[in-house]
Formats: structure tokens, C-alpha cells, sequence
């Protein structure tokens, strides 16, 4: 519930900086290892949006892997059932670069007036 | 239809704070720990068998954060070092700015270790940092070995895995060993040590391991000063 608030924030501060626009959809970029939920992440945003002038604000997820770098040859791969074996030299030597992201990725806008369906004004 | 791009973390606002308090124990020399695990593990009782270990005027405090109830702060004032409850009344994690708030009457120059025992949970706790210098994550040997493999984040994360309760060990079918395993495989390379806060085995392991971290603090603080 704090996450699904603190995406809300974010995009009621961006929209202060667009003018004339509304918000459709608000994208994040998860990694497979930041503990969160996907559909609890999705039920608990819906319940903070509902009846609100954001109602018709799509969650957007991207799922992003666990990759590892081998810290020998430098070969960069997705880890897979918790194998952070490097696959190219079998070293076991390698280092987390992504997966663990909760990041705000993007945030679609729509100009008042345009004929999208959803669209509700607060001006 | 336009695309405006955010690129920045959901928890921004928590990690600005959690980096603040960070600079602020670098600067005051505060080792903070952050210890989590899920609700009956054990943090308590280990915290209580630290506390009992440490010499009495050590510069030690400890904030302890439960959803209701004062319990663990009253268990854990018996040994005389600073300690503060913080009730989050609800939110199943503590966050930067509960540590923020229950450290303003603190002097940080009169402290040198501040030990966090989180909300008993395996999963937000991970998402919300401290500003604490290393995460400490405590698995009772009544649980499943396969907990690492099921929650990995707080496995991946954290420095120290306590295996506690092992005084259970005879009577309950924990495989110690594949749970070391299943830790390492999220954690390549993770420490781990077993306890037991009931007969002691262990314990002076643990404050060997809190001796060591205590140790290699220090310098870095100068490093950063000079």
C-alpha cells in the first residue's frame, strides 16, 4: 500500500509540471528480486484510485530479471532458478547489476480535449 | 499521446532520508544495523542476549518497531542502554522517516552502535532502507529451510543470515544445511551463523561477527572525515 501511494504521489507532482494534460497510464519497472507483488501492487493502487480524479489511470509493470556479470570474462547473463554460475566460464565470481528495481519508469499523458475515452477534467 | 519519462525510484523520497541518516551516522561514527526476520524468529531474544553481553556503558541504543504494544522496548530496557519503541500502528515495516522522528532526542555523538529490530516481516522490510550500514536477516529453525528461495529479496540483501533456535534442532525436521544452501544460492558467498538464544551455543560467534563490523567501521568513518 506505501509503494502503490508513492507511485501515486509521483504522478500527481509530475502532473503539476504538464499543464493542460491528464495522465493515462503510469508504467513501473519491478526487478524479480524487490519483493514486490505484483497483483497486491495492482489491487492496493486501484483501491487509491478509486473514486478520485485518477480513477481511470492504468498501472503499467515491467518485470525486469536478475542479471549478473562475471567478474572474470565479463560475460553479462540473466540468472535463472538462482544459478549465478557465470554460463560462459563457470566462474562463480559474479555480480548483481540488475533485479532488484522498483523504479518509475514512464508516465502517459493525454491533452485535455483530445477524444480519448476516461478522460475526466479537474480544471 | 506523450510519453514523459520518470526514471526514478518509487521510494525516492524514502531513500533521500534513509541517505541522510546514513551521512549522519558516517559522521558521528554510528554503526547502524537493521535486523528483520518474520514475527517469532527471534530478534528480541537476540537483541536481549547482545544487550546482557555488552559492557554497561557501552554506546549502544535500540530502536525496536512492532505494529501495537510497547512489549519488546520494556523486555529490552532491563539492560540500561537507550531504547525506544516505535509503534507503526498498522504499517507492517518501519521506514527512514520513523527512524528519523524517534532519533531527535538522541545525541548520535554519544553513540556508537545502533542496533534496528524491524517489524516481524519478510517482505517490506526489504524495500524500505534505514540508512543502516548492513541488514541482518534472522531464519528459526521452525521454519522452512526453503525461506531464502521463497522471499529471496531480504536474502539477497542482507550481509548476515542468524540461523536461531537451533536448540530445536533434535526435534523439529530442519535440514541446516540446505537452508545454508538455499541462502547461498541467492546470496553467493553469504555469512551465516547459527544461535541459540536459549542455551547460548553460538552467541559469542555473533558478538565476534558485531566485534569485527564494529572494528572495520571505524576507519571508514576517518577516511570519510579526513
Amino acid at each position: 500500500m506505501g509503494i502503490a501511494n508513492s507511485v501515486l504521489e509521483a504522478v500527481r507532482t509530475e502532473m503539476g509540471l504538464h499543464p493542460g494534460t491528464y495522465p493515462c497510464k503510469v508504467v513501473v519497472r519491478i526487478g524479480e528480486m524487490a519483493a514486490i507483488d505484483q497483483d497486491a501492487l495492482r489491487f492496493c493502487f486501484e483501491a487509491i484510485i478509486h473514486e478520485t480524479d485518477l480513477e481511470s489511470l492504468e498501472l503499467g509493470i515491467e518485470v525486469c530479471p536478475r542479471r549478473h556479470r562475471c567478474q572474470l570474462c565479463g560475460r553479462e547473463f540473466v540468472v535463472r532458478d538462482y544459478d549465478s554460475r557465470c554460463p560462459q566460464c563457470a566462474s562463480l565470481e559474479t555480480t548483481c547489476i540488475s533485479g532488484d528495481e522498483l523504479q518509475l519508469a514512464y508516465l502517459e499523458v493525454e491533452e485535455y480535449g483530445s477524444s480519448t475515452v476516461g478522460a475526466k477534467s479537474t480544471q | 499521446m506523450d510519453r514523459v519519462p520518470l526514471e526514478r525510484k518509487v521510494l525516492s523520497e524514502n531513500d533521500r532520508i534513509a541517505a541522510e541518516l546514513r551521512a549522519r551516522f558516517q559522521a558521528h561514527g554510528v554503526l547502524c544495523l537493521n535486523l528483520i526476520s518474520s514475527p517469532g524468529s527471534g530478534k528480541t531474544s537476540l537483541l536481549e542476549r547482545t544487550l546482557e553481553a555488552l559492557p554497561p556503558r557501552d554506546r549502544v541504543a535500540v530502536l525496536t518497531g512492532d505494529i501495537q504494544t510497547e512489549n519488546d522496548a520494556n523486555r529490552l530496557k532491563r539492560f540500561h542502554f537507550p531504547v525506544k519503541q516505535i509503534t507503526t500502528g498498522g504499517t507492517c515495516h518501519l521506514d527512514a522517516r520513523m527512524i528519523e522522528r524517534h532519533l531527535a532526542d538522541w545525541r548520535l555523538e554519544d553513540l556508537d552502535l545502533l542496533l534496528i529490530e524491524n517489524v516481524g516481516n519478510l517482505v517490506c522490510p526489504s524495500s524500505y532502507g534505514l540508512g543502516e550500514a548492513a541488514k541482518i536477516v534472522v531464519l528459526s529453525v521452525t521454519e522452512g529451510e526453503d525461506k531464502p528461495l521463497k522471499y529471496p529479496s531480504i536474502f539477497f540483501k542482507s550481509d548476515l543470515l542468524v540461523l536461531s533456535k537451533i536448540d530445536l534442532l533434535p526435534y523439529v525436521p530442519f535440514d541446516i544445511e540446505a537452508a545454508a544452501e538455499n541462502a547461498r544460492k541467492v546470496h553467493p558467498g553469504m555469512e551465516i551463523l547459527k544461535v541459540s538464544c536459549l542455551n547460548r551455543n553460538g552467541l559469542h560467534d555473533w558478538m565476534m561477527w558485531l566485534g569485527e563490523r564494529r572494528k572495520a567501521y571505524k576507519p571508514l568513518v576517518q577516511q570519510t572525515a579526513s
